[in-house]
């Protein structure tokens, strides 16, 4: 499902099921969470996570076969609903942690597979043999508030009707000028090996963990009001 | 501290001296007194130009000041209370009855880059000067209106991140290219020229000046709400 390694200062978080395609449904959903509340725990000043997967894919959004597999109509909608629920829990999981966040997308992403990229900080990607994808309008699925509010947040301009009304196929290059990643590689291991450099310059900077997560949640403030959390002020300031 | 000039049609604000300009309640009430006289004597055709002598715009609030309160709850206090004083500095910018030019000859941090950023226009060094948000480097959390300000003024996300979760130093080239400035000159004579011909061309508009604040407020409304100030509508009787 998915591993947490610990570098240094750095947690590793890795995608890395037998299911290539690493779709979230409960089990990945469960273990992700889980390894960031491990990193949260262990946190300290200069923390730093970095997300990464080997392979063709990043994530390709939710396990619909899973939801499929549902024995009525109404169970399948109540195991999509499950999913969206996950994806809500995982989405402030990453909004609280307490340490910069980096996704090294070194495949593809599509709809949930893209939340979780965009829930990080930072997004690195390849530039060849990797979109990003919102497939959401072509397979007729609405996107929920929360993660639309999320979008909002991180994605600005024309850039954000291109992700999501446009059913674009967006490669590494096309990503970097639309403002959705930071930078752009030419293999899997650059990109993972550029993630984890990022990761380590965000360290070094030594933050206050506390401090850091309190300011992402003030930088999202809408999202943040969506999810229902609040953010504290802190002054404990380093003079 | 701080003196106020008119010269023409335009005000022109500066902080005196080659120190780093911070604020403290001192220089807070000052900077509101003198807007106050701005408001008292504006025209049809007035501009405000704010600028800086030596190194520094400003480096944002004294904390100095604050730490010689002798304790870290004390130092938090007077933190607060200088937060709590400067909000209405940045609503009578925000209501100001004419054009703002902020004239960034030196490096701009913190609530020194807020109050840059409350102008309506900012003009920067290349050559010389940062514009920083020193908080995550120092463990201290952004003021609502602090957020609500880069929320309203900043449009591109990965801008508003850089500044407030990267403490990105940010310099005149790259802040005219990332829209955050105006533009960005070779020095510091060049600075102040162009902002009092942006200014002076401005004020050639000869706009309505409340009507200006109006409209002013109307592109910021969140920024508005957060600052108290309350929206009129305006019939004027020449069309």
């Amino acid at each position: 499902m998915c591993s947490l390694e610990k570098r240094g200062n750095l947690f590793i978080l890795i995608l890395n099921g037998q299911n290539g395609e690493h779709r979230l449904n409960p089990n990945l959903f469960s273990s992700i969470i889980s390894a960031l509340s491990r990193a949260k725990a262990e946190s300290t000043r200069g923390s730093a996570l970095v997300t990464l997967s080997h392979g063709k894919f990043f994530c390709n959004g939710f396990d619909l076969d899973w939801v499929n597999a549902a024995g009525s109509d109404e169970e399948t909608q109540q195991r999509f609903n499950l999913l969206l629920d996950y994806l809500k829990q995982l989405v402030l999981a990453f909004i609280s942690l307490p340490m910069p966040t980096i996704a090294a997308v070194n495949g593809h992403a599509a709809a949930g597979g893209v939340v979780l990229a965009l829930c990080h900080d930072y997004v690195l990607m390849r530039r060849h043999r990797s979109v990003l994808n919102m497939i959401d309008l072509d397979l007729g699925i609405k996107i929920p508030e929360p993660f639309m509010a999320l979008f909002r947040a991180k994605i600005s301009g024309s850039a954000r009707r291109d992700l999501l009304l446009r059913g674009l196929k967006i490669k590494g290059e096309e990503a970097l000028k639309m403002g959705i990643v930071e930078a752009v590689y030419d293999g899997d291991e650059e990109v993972t090996n550029a993630g984890i450099k990022m990761a380590d310059d965000l360290a070094k900077r030594n933050w206050h963990g506390e401090v850091y997560a309190e300011i992402r949640k003030g930088l999202y403030s809408e999202l943040c009001d969506i999810l229902g959390i609040a953010s504290t002020p802190i002054a404990t300031p380093k003079l | 501290m701080c003196t106020l000039e008119k010269r023409g049609n335009l005000f022109i604000l500066t902080f005196t001296g080659e120190d780093q300009h911070r604020f403290n309640p001192n220089v807070i009430g000052s900077l509101l007194s003198l807007l106050s006289q701005v408001k008292a004597e504006a025209t049809r055709g007035s501009a405000l130009i704010t600028q800086a002598q030596g190194k520094f715009f400003s480096n944002g609030f004294d904390l100095d000041w604050a730490q010689a309160a002798g304790s870290e709850q004390g130092a938090a206090e007077r933190l607060h209370h200088m937060v709590d004083l400067f909000k209405p500095v940045i609503a009578a910018l925000l209501s100001l009855p004419m054009p703002t030019v902020a004239a960034i000859t030196g490096h701009a941090a913190a609530a020194g880059f807020v109050l840059a950023l409350s102008h309506d226009y900012l003009i920067m060094r290349k050559d010389r000067g940062v514009l920083y948000m020193s908080e995550v480097d120092i463990a201290l959390t952004i003021p609502d209106y602090f957020n609500a300000l880069f929320r309203e003024k900043i449009g591109d996300a990965s801008v508003r991140r850089d500044f407030l979760l990267r403490g990105l130093k940010m310099k005149g080239d790259e802040a005219e290219k990332r829209g955050v400035v105006e533009a960005a000159y070779g020095g510091e004579a060049e600075v102040k020229q162009a902002s009092v011909r942006l200014a002076e061309n401005l004020g050639k508009r000869k706009w309505h000046g409340e009507v200006y604040a109006e409209i002013r407020k109307g592109l910021y409304p969140q920024l508005s709400a957060i600052l108290g100030l309350t929206h009129k509508a305006y019939t004027i009787a020449r069309l």
